[in-house]
């Protein structure tokens, strides 16, 4: 092999290198750019008033998100309390007794709908429920939500389980302890900390989610907690004012993206920091 | 007592099942009268006309599949060299911040997304690149102007920034299934990694990186609030990249809430249609990545 | 009774395979019975088949009798539940719950009974199962310490203390000690003889010098069948059945 083939092929192998360590970088920048414009534009925004006020009208400075803050906490914890049972409940069913064709059913179908567009499950709480109720309301939003977070929270709990290894379901039921009370005292306690990590995960998903909200909950200008009502949310105050054609709504959209983000950062990571004390 | 729980844990789960079947049930329903008006007609007309009561999906369809695919172009490439980055060449200390950097790209919701297309992207795009390449390429019809700023292209990279981190962390898998042995006989013959890189990762992983693709589609054809936020919502078809469009799920977001009658039927069957698309991408993904799978784990 | 279990007839198949042919074997109260032999033979099986866990091994079938204290432990009458509560388990690898201390671990098994205990009670019952377990004074301070942060011997006097806390006649040991080094080994081969005043043992084991060391009686496996059973001595100075001979005298195993 003569020195300028090694050479050239030296050549290429550096080049393709640097084309990958650029491939790296411009894959990460991004995250960079949002994060920098977010708490920049955010913050100028940011006061106390931001969290604690009602919207004002156009043009009158000052109002905050504090609707919304109130109602994606309302739509979201309503959305939990039959959705974390049924997610799982069925979790465990397709992890514990999971053989037959009633079990392969729901596993296609929970695939089948993690890979669905969130603003279809939207569609799905209008037919259902908006349309009948002739109005918008939290309900119908929470219905919404909870079609995207029982899939994905089904799908983590059967995950978790399975990693309980089976000597610990037979040290149990060795002991004279009856199946369910074994499945749920002790296999469950075993992979309680992944399924909590993967109902906070899916809890910060649907804190971020707009799209199945915007003809279902609707959306409101002021404070309210009837759930059969239009409720407000961050993302959508997010998206009405960012669309809007006022400069100071605009400025808003910043600021309620910042709280938006802390919010879906801080669930997360408070998700990521229970798996690692469990360890 | 042990009966009881199974069965209730069943119970549970017959839910979610039926909570899917329900789905496309009333999908399917509630589009009727648009299909039986307007058939498969429905597919290949461009006229969106509440007043008129003529309904086609066309533009929408189109801007769909321009923008997922322009997203795709962009992403593949960068997705999978930032793969063969963090695998081959980042050192120890930086393969795990760079990946969870990855993860927390794939957290920011949609409209965040939206809100930034908006305000920095498309101003980025109009005046750095949008404008000059009209100016002296204009002619050429992917080029076109007037330039206002949203736009296909637009949508195309934003949406590539949104489905980066799951074609990444699937490649990355993907990249880890090749037998470190393959590798080092590449290498102790003298190859270059670059050349270890093409030959074995490229013979290896090829399927596994076309699943991810795969996967990566699925998702930006469902996206809806970044895209409709970027994109000008004009139900038109344009052959310029630099002209406004539409999406499948960006007109649901924008009409649904006003709308009735015939106008909501409609608004649901391209919803239909949208969830037959995706179910139809997602199964192929899948199916292409469990194929992967089985491979790696014989040892191939 | 003088017998705890009586096996008739005892046959076993995964699926088509037979792994059990015909076993008939008493086991006496007090007494500390080994199952040897090679790998495969079906000892596991059959000693699995003691405390029904193979209800829940799908594909299992299985025929012929087994009676503790004269009763079928399949007859309607049997929960089988209440049953593993008379015959515990020890198993080949150390299986602490995972996320539960020390005392949690022993205690696991009397909580989860229905009896409403005091926590008075549930502590003297701990301390007195570690203590059978010749493992208290080693823990005693240390009972809110994760199960898994012990040593592996430890650890299987753990699960030792475990099933000895739900106070059952019966213990039924897969390899206790296989997977633990010398020092363990001997330290729980001391308390299998401990134990074996007050309850039934029968321990599956490949470890012939073991068997010799602990036992009364000595059943010996080959593929399915059961060869012979008789008291240790005899069985390791002069065994009846030729491959008892070969197995004992190293040509197999």
């Amino acid at each position: 092999m003569t020195g300028t083939i090694a050479f050239r092929r030296k050549a290429v192998d550096r080049i393709m290198k640097w084309a990958f360590t650029l491939c790296a970088f411009l894959v990460v920048l991004p995250l960079f750019l949002i994060f920098f414009d977010l708490v920049i534009k955010g913050a100028r925004e940011l006061r106390w008033t931001l969290v604690v006020d009602l919207p004002h009208p156009v043009g009158e400075p000052g109002g905050g998100i504090a609707n919304g803050i109130l109602g994606t906490v309302v739509i979201t914890l309503l959305t939990m309390t039959w959705s974390v049972p049924v997610a799982v409940m069925s979790g465990i069913y397709l992890a514990e007794y999971g053989r037959g064709k009633l079990a392969s059913a729901v596993r296609f179908a929970v695939d089948t709908l993690t890979g669905v567009p969130s603003i279809i499950m939207g569609i799905f709480a209008y037919i259902l429920l908006v349309l009948p109720m002739k109005r918008f309301s939290a309900w119908a939003g929470a219905a919404a939500l909870s079609m995207i977070f029982i899939p994905v929270v089904v799908r983590t709990t059967e995950d978790m389980l399975r990693t309980v290894p089976t000597t610990v379901r037979e040290a149990a039921l060795a002991l004279g302890i009856a199946r369910w009370k074994a499945t749920l005292r002790i296999t469950v306690r075993t992979a309680w900390p992944g399924i909590l990590t993967g109902i906070l995960l899916a809890m910060s998903r649907i804190i971020g989610e707009t799209a199945p909200l915007l003809f279902t909950a609707l959306g409101n200008q002021f404070f309210q907690t009837k759930l059969d009502q239009p409720m407000a949310a961050v993302p959508l105050q997010v998206f009405t004012y960012a669309i809007s054609p006022y400069e100071d709504w605009h400025d808003k959209a910043w600021a309620g993206a910042l709280v938006l983000i802390t919010m879906v950062l801080l669930i997360n990571i408070a998700a990521r920091v229970l798996t690692r004390e469990k360890r | 007592m042990d009966l009881a729980f199974e069965k209730a844990s069943a119970f549970f789960a017959s839910v979610v099942l039926f909570l899917a079947v329900l789905l496309f049930a009333v999908l399917l329903r509630e589009s009727l009268p648009a299909l039986r008006k307007f058939g498969a007609s429905f597919l290949v007309t461009g006229t969106w006309d509440p007043v008129l009561e003529q309904f086609g999906a066309l533009p929408f369809l189109y801007g769909t599949v321009v923008s997922s695919f322009l997203a795709l172009l962009i992403a593949v490439p960068l997705s999978v060299g930032a793969a063969i980055f963090i695998n081959e060449f980042a050192p120890p200390w930086l393969k795990a911040p760079v990946s969870l950097l990855a993860e927390l790209l794939a957290a920011i919701p949609s409209v965040i997304y939206g809100l930034w297309g908006i305000f920095v992207l498309v101003p980025i795009l109009r005046d750095g690149f949008m404008k000059p390449l009209t100016k002296y390429l204009g002619w050429i019809p992917l080029f076109k102007g007037p330039v206002y700023g949203p736009s296909m292209l637009a949508a195309g990279v934003l949406l590539s920034i949104m489905i980066i981190p799951f074609i990444l962390s699937v490649s990355r898998e993907v990249l880890a299934t090749v037998p470190q042995r393959q590798k080092e006989a590449v290498l102790s013959l003298g190859g270059t990694r670059w050349e270890m890189i093409r030959i074995v990762i490229g013979q290896h992983c090829l399927p596994g990186i076309f699943g991810a693709t795969i996967l990566g589609l699925g998702r930006a054809l469902g996206e809806t609030m970044a895209v409709t936020m970027v994109i000008g919502n004009r139900p038109e078809i344009f052959a310029s990249l630099f002209q406004q469009g539409y999406s499948m799920a960006a007109v649901i977001a924008n009409e649904f809430a006003e709308a009735g009658g015939l106008q909501l039927s409609s608004l649901i069957l391209i919803g239909l249609l949208l969830m037959l698309v995706t179910f139809v991408v997602n199964l192929a993904a899948k199916g292409i990545l469990s194929k992967m799978v089985a491979r790696a784990s014989r040892g191939i | 009774m003088a017998n705890v279990f009586e096996i008739h007839d005892l046959s076993g198949w995964f699926g088509e395979n037979q792994v059990l042919k015909k076993i008939r074997m008493d086991i006496a109260r007090n007494s500390v019975t080994s199952v040897m032999g090679p790998s495969g033979c079906g000892k596991s099986t059959f000693i699995r088949c003691l405390n029904r866990m193979h209800d829940m091994t799908p594909g299992f079938r299985m025929s012929g009798r087994i009676l503790l204290d004269g009763v079928d432990i399949h007859s309607e009458r049997i929960d089988p539940v209440i049953l593993r509560r008379r015959v515990g388990m020890v198993f080949q690898q150390p299986n602490p719950f995972p996320r539960m201390s020390v005392s949690e671990n022993v205690a696991v098994g009397i909580k989860l009974n229905g009896k409403k205990l005091s926590r008075a009670e549930i502590g003297e019952t701990v301390e007195r199962s570690l203590t059978m377990a010749a493992l208290w004074d080693e823990v005693k301070d240390h009972l809110d310490q994760p199960g898994i942060s012990l040593s592996g011997g430890q650890q299987q006097r753990l699960c030792i203390a475990r099933a000895l806390a739900v106070q059952p006649e019966v213990l039924l040991m897969d390899e206790p000690c296989s997977a633990l080094d010398p020092m363990s080994t001997s330290k729980i081969e001391e308390l299998i003889e401990d134990l074996s005043e007050k309850y039934t043992i029968a321990v599956v084991t490949h470890n012939m010098q073991q068997a010799a060391r602990i036992s009364d009686q000595v059943a010996f496996f080959l593929m399915g069948e059961l060869i012979e059973m008789d008291k240790s001595g005899k069985i390791f100075t002069n065994p009846s059945d030729k491959r008892t001979e070969q197995y004992i005298t190293g040509r197999f195993g």
